[in-house]
């Protein structure tokens, strides 16, 4: 079970009209308050690279771990947004609306 | 993790491997007692352990196949780390670049308090005037026009022997691979190619301006214009700040390696590990052996005393260090995951860490007492 957090995030512009959950994977939730579950209030049109922004703007370590200096997603890091790979969709301009799930999730990758 | 006796002391002992980093103190440079893995399945491919200032700060480059790279930082031998917000190391916007490894972590002279060097990949130098919590890109390596030509070695392409000169605070030396060495005399505005005679026996041109792989390349301790350096095949010594380099491998089983270590007070005192080809990545004859030369590479010794045989591993450029004790003390690891201390300069050695993974790093200090 994920706890659910208090609902300190918030997307930095426009009028919003709901919630995106975000699974934080296990290994990251001591860089996030350790939370399972993060809650992002959004407005319409809020692309996922957005919403990483907002939680990289609280959480810069965790930001980091996400994605590289340039805004691209590490190569071992997948987001689904709602059980899709943004990979698959738009990558990070993929864009979410309020209600969907965001999964963050290590890939395979190491020996 | 104990090793024989407790034995917490002075000697501090850090080893990064492929998944973790373990540091180990100990009276005698024998006998350790380790904590670790901390960083777990975090490979540990730099460490810098700075003991100016009165205080012990380790400095560890740490990547995540998954989660990318980062510096934290520890003045508690490792009992708690920190970690800067927005990282140690990150490449300006204007770059483009983002960083993928952080290869070395070396701290300046004592009189340059605050003063950390770090070689990364993509093949970049970096410098810390804050005791290594930020790091400021230079600017005049990254925009060398030489950048475009430089290549990458089988580990990757990084700037990973920072040399800052002793004696003037304006000289600086670097290795890359694939690139060889580059001094810059103007506090690092700007950086020449600096490789005659060394080989790049895998190009047109054998003895090119640049390109060579230089593997490892260590500063003599009185004079800073002698240098030792580990070549992709060749052992070479300087005796002109880098201008041009003689080969010193005659006498050695073979002319290729990866680490290269100097004394940390006697001149002409240097060590390798040699390996017994590119082509074939072991030990000669499988048979591991410590090479020191005392008459600056005019003959060599091998030392063996308490290392495994037969070994198939081979040690990796940063896996060897040697601390500031008097005798020196002397310290590597293995690919295979054994790390040996010899306590005499290499006389003797004790392992005293078994079966952990790739070792990638090894430093040592001496600690106030």
């Amino acid at each position: 079970m994920f706890c659910v957090s208090e609902r300190p995030y918030l997307k930095p512009e426009g009028e919003t009209v709901g919630e995106v959950n975000v699974l934080v994977p296990r290994l990251l939730q001591s860089l996030v308050g350790g939370k399972a579950e993060l809650r992002l209030e959004v407005g319409e049109g809020a692309g996922v690279g957005e919403l990483l922004d907002v939680i990289g703007s609280q959480f810069p370590v965790f930001g980091r771990r996400l994605r590289e200096e340039t805004g691209e997603l590490r190569r071992y890091v997948n987001i689904y947004l709602d059980g899709e790979d943004v990979r698959r969709m738009s990558g990070l301009q993929t864009q979410a609306t309020a209600g969907q799930e965001l999964m963050v999730v290590q890939s395979i990758a190491g020996g | 993790m104990t090793h024989g006796e407790d034995s917490t002391g002075n000697y501090l002992l850090a080893v990064g491997t492929k998944k973790g980093l373990w540091l180990g103190t100990s009276r005698d440079r024998a006998n350790y007692t380790f904590t670790g893995p901390h960083f777990l399945m975090h490979e540990i491919p730099s460490i810098g352990i700075d003991t100016r200032g009165g205080r012990t700060r380790i400095l560890a480059g740490l990547r995540s196949e998954h989660w990318g790279p980062t510096v934290a930082r520890s003045d508690d031998l490792g009992d708690t780390w920190q970690e800067p917000e927005n990282g140690a190391i990150t490449f300006p916007e204007d770059t483009g670049a983002s960083l993928e490894r952080v290869w070395q972590i070396q701290p300046d002279t004592a009189e340059r308090a605050g003063v950390v060097w770090a070689g990364c990949e993509p093949i970049s130098v970096w410098k810390s005037t804050d005791g290594g919590e930020h790091f400021e890109l230079n600017r005049g390596l990254w925009d060398h026009p030489h950048r475009t030509e430089w290549g990458a070695g089988y580990g990757g392409a990084a700037a990973h022997t920072v040399l800052p000169s002793p004696s003037d605070p304006n000289t600086v030396h670097v290795a890359i691979s694939a690139g060889g060495v580059y001094r810059s005399s103007d506090a690092g505005q700007s950086w020449e190619a600096r490789n005659q005679g060394i080989s790049a026996y895998f190009m047109p041109n054998p003895l090119p301006e640049f390109g060579q792989c230089v593997h490892k390349v260590a500063r003599d301790p009185n004079n800073p214009n002698i240098m030792y350096a580990q070549n992709h095949h060749g052992v070479y010594r300087t005796d002109d700040n880098a201008d041009t380099w003689l080969s010193i491998a005659e006498g050695l089983p073979a002319d290729f390696g990866f680490t290269m270590l100097t004394h940390p007070r006697r001149s002409g005192t240097a060590w390798v590990i040699p390996v017994k080809a590119d082509g074939e990545r072991i030990p000669p004859d499988a048979r591991l052996a410590v090479h020191r030369t005392d008459d600056a590479g005019q003959s060599w010794r091998a030392l063996t005393d308490g290392l495994v045989q037969p070994e198939y591993n081979v040690v990796l450029r940063d896996a060897a260090t040697v601390d500031s004790a008097e005798p020196a003390g002397l310290f590597f690891g293995t690919r295979g995951g054994t790390v040996y201390a010899s306590a005499d300069e290499g006389e003797h050695f004790t392992e005293v860490l078994s079966n952990l993974p790739d070792v990638l790093c090894v430093r040592a200090a001496v600690l106030e007492a």
